[in-house]
């Protein structure tokens, strides 16, 4: 899908050429390691190409792309979130302390996780632009800090025994399909049409490229940057809501090393780290290549250990075939 | 001790008490210790069991391999490139040392001396190896290093786990214990002489290994080509520097110290346990807070090896001061964000 996105932003004069991009985009080639993946992993066991093992691959996957979509933003400028996964804990928490110690309607409980979500985020983005603190420092700073946050408040205590309404986001079906996984696909369509057709998500790229020149067209560099802080904040928060209703407690070491996976899953997708260049659709492939590495190689009898270091090695290698093929087309 | 750019500009200004006090706070390295020394007053005038010879000695040794580790990622850093994947390198190359001590399928002519002399030996050489893979895939295949390292975050803790089964070693052989030893114990100190006496060995590695390396990195001719390669790499080039074997320097010199930081872990305790902690981060952020510029280009290991310390020693004061273990990540957190702050102002103000 993006892949004709990224076609059509050269100027190709023949439909071959055109298809020539289409084939040596980051996406594509991607795509195609997916499927290969895929079909080797389906020759191994009949459990794994199913519909039911899909969908279920589905729900598990939905957190860590919940959090995904913001970070290819915020990689794309050149920036970069650690502190995600401290947020979704500190949501988290802040859902069951909501409800469970201050005594607040359960909705409210919620709507206080998500906002709290969003002001965790609006404070990377405010320090980062104001102090012009460096992202990575920002947010490891913050990551140990929302996590003390969510330790301190919980102090050691679980919440669980929520109502039975709660679970229906994080453990039933609509029409047969896992509810939360709705919200992801909804959520990723519309990051990517901002990300690939508005003038704020093409200002992400031009950020990304070159802070200064971007500045000097106009783009109000800050204030993006702003939202996209926000909204990584606001997205983890929401992925901490799904995984308290999936796993029906609250503890406070939820959504630890979040912010590797959904990293990965974006580099993966072919974002370049130093930023100006990625895409959503890239980041979903990436995505779903992992999740679906994880639980095919898990269902062939390969221990969960042993499917990191392969996840590792696909990260690396496949780095290196983009960069090969990138490099490549650009006739470097 | 406190960087040498400080010594410099005291003595260009010695008359006025406000510009010396304004040089002193000038460098990461003299806030940091100023910071170090008024926490341990304070802390102790508020309780003085905090200031016991035990508790001191483990508030210097506490975070000492977290010292070690971090003169690596100084180096790393200061070329402009990050290493995630030490964690996990540490806590598999502790293991291995643990894996070396105890088992006992060696020929007869192995005694257990030469065992425990590989189980401190081998995993440093391992640290070097992996460095060296690392390094040659981020210069000569060109891949970023926070990917490269990220991938081996998960290689490395799938590798630890299988081959150790998840288990945990016990019944190391005497004479394993190197971070047990204490080197001054039979030595009279004319001042604080329990406290030198308690101290153990890797308050010694990473006294002495940050010396050699601050000294190495002031005046030999790689340790400057890494500054240069991290400040402009372009003038680097042009100026004959070779980026890739500086940069393979540094990460192979990193993969050393994390060995040795492996080595020290691992002796310290009787068991050796595949936990896995954010180490790294702990690293990068003893790094960070010691003013290294994430940017690449700037920073001393003397400030990296006085944060650990300064981390640690905040760890260890909150208990005498009676609150709760559960906060002790957001005050971390919270100081770093300070001590960050603080030196964005100051370089600021500098350049202004």
């Amino acid at each position: 899908m993006t892949a004709h996105e990224t076609s059509q932003t050269r100027i190709a004069p023949a439909w071959t050429q055109q298809l020539r991009a289409l084939l040596r985009s980051q996406e594509s080639v991607l795509l195609f390691i997916t499927v290969i993946a895929v079909l080797i992993l389906s020759t191994q066991t009949d459990k794994f190409l199913t519909v039911r093992n899909l969908l279920n691959q589905g729900r598990l996957m939905t957190e860590i792309g919940l959090i995904a979509l913001p970070m290819t933003y915020i990689i794309v400028t050149g920036g970069i979130d650690l502190s995600v996964g401290s947020i979704a804990g500190l949501s988290a928490i802040m859902l069951g302390y909501g409800w469970y110690n201050l005594g607040l309607p359960l909705e409210l409980a919620i709507v206080l996780a998500l906002v709290i979500g969003a002001i965790a985020g609006f404070a990377n983005g405010l320090f980062i632009i104001l102090f012009r603190v460096p992202p990575l420092i920002m947010t490891l700073a913050t990551l140990a800090f929302y996590r003390g946050l969510a330790e301190g408040i919980a102090q050691a205590r679980s919440v669980r025994d929520y109502p039975e309404w709660f679970y229906a986001l994080g453990q039933r079906e609509t029409l047969g399909i896992p509810n939360q996984l709705y919200f992801l696909v909804i959520a990723a369509i519309i990051t990517a049409i901002i990300l690939s057709r508005t003038t704020f998500g093409r200002s992400l790229y031009a950020i990304g490229n070159n802070e200064l020149a971007a500045r000097f067209s106009g783009i109000p560099v800050r204030r993006n940057k702003l939202i996209i802080y926000t909204l990584s904040g606001f997205m983890s928060g929401f992925a901490g809501y799904v995984l308290v209703s999936r796993v029906s407690t609250t503890r406070s070491d939820m959504g630890s090393g979040w912010e590797l996976d959904a990293i990965a899953a974006v580099v993966l997708g072919g974002t370049s780290i130093f930023g100006g260049s990625g895409s959503i659709v890239g980041t979903m492939i990436g995505l779903v290549l992992i999740q679906l590495l994880k639980n095919g190689l898990a269902l062939t009898g390969v221990t969960g250990d042993a499917t990191i270091v392969v996840i590792g090695s696909v990260l690396i290698l496949s780095t290196l075939i983009n960069s090969v093929i990138q490099r490549r087309v650009e006739g470097l | 001790m406190a960087s040498i750019t400080q010594t410099v500009s005291v003595r260009r200004q010695r008359f006025s008490p406000s510009s010396i006090l304004r040089s002193v706070l000038g460098s990461q390295e003299s806030v940091l210790l100023l910071a170090l020394i008024l926490l341990i007053v304070w802390v102790g005038s508020e309780n003085r069991q905090f200031l016991a010879t035990r508790n001191m000695v483990n508030v210097f040794a506490g975070n000492a391999y977290i010292a070690i580790a971090a003169l690596g990622m100084t180096m790393v850093i200061i070329t402009g490139n990050i290493d995630i994947s030490v964690g996990s390198l540490m806590v598999t190359l502790s293991m291995l040392s643990g894996a070396i001590s105890v088992y006992d399928g060696y020929p007869s002519w192995v005694s257990t001396d030469l065992t425990i002399a590989l189980a401190w030996v081998l995993p440093v050489i391992v640290g070097a190896l992996v460095g060296a893979i690392i390094g040659f895939i981020v210069t000569y295949l060109r891949i970023p290093a926070i990917v490269v390292t990220l991938g081996f975050l998960s290689i490395l803790k799938g590798l630890l786990i299988i081959v150790s089964g998840g288990d945990r070693i016990t019944g190391m052989p005497k004479g394993y214990a190197l971070a047990q030893i204490r080197p001054l114990e039979d030595v009279s100190m004319p001042i604080f002489p329990a406290f030198f006496q308690t101290l153990t060995m890797p308050v010694f590695f990473m006294v002495i290994l940050t010396i050699l390396v601050a000294l190495w990195m002031r005046y030999s001719p790689t340790g400057r080509a890494l500054y240069a390669v991290g400040g402009n790499a372009e003038a680097a080039r042009l100026s004959g520097i070779s980026r890739h074997r500086v940069v393979m320097t540094a990460f192979i010199l990193n993969g050393v110290f994390v060995g040795i930081a492996a080595v020290m872990n691992a002796t310290q305790f009787s068991v050796i346990q595949v936990t896995l902690p954010p180490i790294e981060l702990t690293i990068i952020t003893a790094t960070v807070v010691g003013g290294v510029s994430i940017l690449g280009g700037t920073g001393t290991v003397v400030g990296a090896m006085l944060a650990a310390i300064f981390l640690n020693t905040i760890t260890k004061a909150l208990v005498f001061l009676d609150i709760s273990p559960f906060w002790t990540r957001a005050i971390q957190g919270m100081l770093i964000l300070i001590t960050v702050l603080a030196d964005l102002y100051r370089r600021h103000r500098q350049s202004a």
